[in-house]
């Protein structure tokens, strides 16, 4: 099993968070991971994307020439990422801000109205754990517990008052 | 011990306050800034003294002064500024002391880029200092190994009394992978540091005689008999700190040879090539001074062509063929300026290069 | 019998390689002299710079090391950084602090770094043969202005007090003249209050010598004290720039 994703946005979308959440759930079950986020000037409110790879073996390499799963939180991510998705593979879109269609009909598409959802719940910048669990829904790359459990250490201290909102944002898919 | 997630750049400060760093000096330049902001919360609290330094010239002479007195020193910086910090490392293997030297490099000539590069090779492996001195450079190809090597440099650095490099690049310092962090030393107290260093500065009360570092000799017969001094030490260091990993070599009809984020690349180029039929093979140097010319004897009679890979105009050439010593054919494949080639540019060209001496 | 001298061991018993009449011999006795009184020898750590002094560790009988060119007050706050509790201080000629070092001790300065800097002020380049400094002065001559420095070529010369007083952190500064008994006994008590400052842990400390060197002022060493009364106290006005309350 290898699974290699990218995940893209804008800066301030939780969109390497969401990398973040489950490259570090998969690797406290146990699978060899790895993050990479693009860096540089991009980091100042342009693009933010990162790659991150699951394996049940050491990986080779961080970079990846294709994507089993590409998630995008914005339009330009669409239109530039779109032919990153491997043949067969999987591609969500974040269709609160995304107005297009994907136009490749090779892969599998799903679209998610991750904004209008976490506006809905009461806060629109929950929008990547409704992502999230959306994502952890089709794929099932981790476990959703291993998942909640990332989200609470994440959600702890100060930040403890945005916990609930976040869980049910990540549960919103999963329970449907 | 249980793995944790982290951030490449915060992996290897966090090595460095394991490995009972007492002093961190550094200057804010990307890719690596993640260093100096992680050492100015978490180095104060395991007992040691964070110092933002004015530029990189200060860095490193602060790193000699804390170094000369007995601490064990680290500092971080990206390819500008190593080549600032140039004057003082060759100094500061003149005067014999241990610092331990991060180079999360970038793409150059000048200011360059800030995206991953290896254009530092020739810099960090023939240095950029003055006279004859040399650096052990050691380069890992993950976080991990990273961290490893940060831990066991402060040793090699205390052992030869002299600077240890690690050359790693952008990709590395801004990845994360899962890392298990070696085990907290501890911080030697001032006043105990004479036990193992009887010849740091620490004051006269504290040890026999008066100690004074020191670069400065003027006699010919003086300095050469130094210089002689340095160099038993280097052919010692030549023949312990030599490391590299290889694979597939027995059959191997490509054999590559890359370091660091390029020989990641380089392995999955040869599962893609294994997947099309044709053997390859990768020799990745660890210690790039010492360089691993023994690992050239282990390749395997199938072998057509050796491809340094690299994140350059060729830097490591020279080495590359030295260790060849014409028995294969030799080829380049490489990408510069900040670009990382795909594993499958890389399957192409070396199938290219194999062509080429059929 | 009484003893009425006696060299302090602050010194170690051998002859300095200063030439005739230089005042290095006098400022490294001063301050060799203030520490063993203080019975701080033991517990001190010097750094030496690139230029005539970088022999003082032959002579001056403390632990100490050398220097890049210019980077001492780097590298004193490095040792700083691992020795809370030693004394820690940095001797430089001009050529060293004033020019490429000008970066390092302002930011010494400016961190407030719980050293003392004492600072050879001979308005020339002594180890190099006699060249032009920041700190030479308008008219003098130098082996690379041989009829004199002018404004036009190279500015005026650099006063470091004036430009260290204006550091907040740096709280004593101080400028003294080796150039008879009475300004020696001004100057010890310079360095003795520096000293007593960096041990009270208040902050940077800074002592400027107006120094005498014949030998590439081409003056004989009585001319040549003369020379540092006369011309260089005019330019560069001796006294205290910035002292602690209570000192």
């Amino acid at each position: 099993m290898k699974q290699k994703m990218f995940f893209a946005g804008s800066g301030g979308q939780g969109t390497l968070a969401i990398g973040q959440m489950i490259a570090k759930a998969a690797m406290d079950e146990g699978k060899e991971v790895t993050w990479l986020p693009s860096y540089g000037p991009e980091m100042r409110g342009g693009t933010a994307n990162c790659t991150v790879v699951v394996s049940d073996k050491p990986i080779a390499c961080p970079l990846i020439n294709e994507a089993d799963l590409l998630v995008v939180m914005n339009l330009p991510s669409l239109l530039k990422f779109e032919s990153l998705v491997a043949p067969g593979g999987l591609l969500i879109i974040n269709s609160s801000l995304v107005p297009e269609k994907a136009k490749r009909d090779d892969i599998r598409v799903r679209y998610v109205p991750a904004n209008d959802d976490a506006m809905a719940l009461g806060n629109d910048k929950a929008a990547n754990m409704v992502m999230l669990g959306a994502i952890i829904r089709e794929t099932g790359i981790v476990e959703p517990d291993t998942v909640r459990e990332e989200i609470r250490h994440m959600f702890s201290g100060r930040k403890e008052k945005f916990l609930p909102m976040n869980l049910s944002a990540f549960d919103l898919y999963l329970n449907k | 011990m249980s793995k944790v997630l982290m951030k490449g750049n915060e992996a290897f400060a966090e090595a460095a306050i394991r490995a009972g760093c007492k002093c961190y000096f550094g200057y804010p330049i990307t890719p690596q800034n993640e260093i100096p902001e992680y050492m100015s919360h978490e180095l104060p609290k395991a007992g040691g003294a964070f110092l933002q330094a004015e530029s990189e010239l200060a860095a490193v002479n602060m790193a000699f002064g804390a170094a000369a007195s007995g601490g064990r020193v680290f500092i971080s910086t990206s390819s500008p500024g190593l080549a600032l910090m140039q004057e003082g490392l060759g100094f500061i293997c003149s005067a014999e002391c241990p610092v331990v030297v991060l180079n999360v490099s970038r793409g150059g000539p000048g200011v360059g880029g800030i995206q991953p590069g290896q254009a530092d090779y020739i810099q960090v492996t023939r240095g950029g200092y003055n006279g004859d001195a040399k650096i052990p450079v050691l380069a890992p190809a993950g976080i991990q190994e990273c961290v490893d090597l940060i831990y066991e440099a402060f040793d090699i650095a205390d052992k030869y009394r002299n600077p240890v490099l690690i050359f790693a690049d952008g990709m590395m310092g801004q990845m994360m992978e899962p890392v298990e962090l070696p085990p907290a030393r501890g911080i030697t107290p001032p006043e105990k540091i004479n036990e193992t260093k009887p010849w740091a500065i620490t004051g006269t009360a504290q040890h026999p005689g008066r100690n004074v570092v020191y670069s400065l000799r003027l006699e010919p017969d003086v300095l050469e008999k130094h210089v002689e001094h340095l160099f038993e030490k280097y052919d010692a260091a030549a023949k312990e700190l030599v490391r590299y990993k290889s694979m597939n070599l027995d059959e191997a009809e490509i054999v590559f040879v890359a370091f660091g984020t390029m020989s990641r690349l380089c392995a999955e180029a040869i599962e893609l090539l294994d997947a099309q039929g044709i053997k390859a093979g990768l020799i990745r140097p660890i210690s790039l001074w010492p360089y691993p010319d023994a690992a050239f004897d282990e390749i395997g009679p199938k072998c057509k062509v050796v491809i340094s890979t690299e994140l350059n105009m060729g830097q490591m050439l020279t080495d590359v063929k030295a260790a060849v010593a014409g028995r294969w054919p030799v080829g380049l494949i490489n990408r510069t300026g900040g670009i990382v080639p795909s594993s499958l540019e890389i399957v192409e060209r070396a199938k290219k290069l194999l062509e080429g001496v059929k | 019998m009484k003893s009425v001298f006696e060299i302090t061991k602050g010194m170690t018993p051998v002859d300095t390689s200063y030439c005739p009449g230089c005042s290095h011999g006098i400022a490294h006795r001063l301050i060799m002299e203030v520490l063993d009184e203080r019975g701080e020898l033991g517990n001190t750590i010097g750094v030496v710079p690139i230029g005539c002094s970088i022999n003082a560790h032959h002579f001056m009988n403390v632990d100490m090391c050398e220097s890049t060119h210019g980077r001492a007050p780097a590298i004193a706050s490095g040792i700083r950084r691992v020795h809370p509790d030693k004394v820690v201080f940095t001797y430089q000629g001009d050529g060293d602090l004033a020019s490429i070092g000008a970066g390092e001790i302002l930011h010494a300065a400016h961190r407030g770094e719980k050293f003392t800097t004492f600072f050879i002020n001979n308005a020339i380049y002594g180890m190099t043969g006699g060249q032009m400094a920041p700190t030479t002065l308008i008219g003098q001559r130098a082996t690379t202005c041989v009829d004199g420095r002018t404004v036009e070529q190279a500015g005026l010369p650099l006063k470091m007090c004036e430009i260290l007083a204006a550091v907040p952190c740096a709280v004593y500064v101080e400028r003294v003249m080796l150039n008879n008994p009475a300004n020696v006994r001004k100057a010890k008590k310079a360095v003795q209050t520096a000293l007593d400052i960096q041990k009270a842990g208040l902050g940077f400390t800074f002592v400027e010598f107006l120094s005498a060197c014949p030998t590439n002022w081409g003056l004989a060493p009585a001319d040549a004290l003369k020379w540092v009364e006369t011309e260089m106290a005019s330019y560069y006005p001796i006294g205290n720039f910035r002292k602690p309350e209570g000192y």
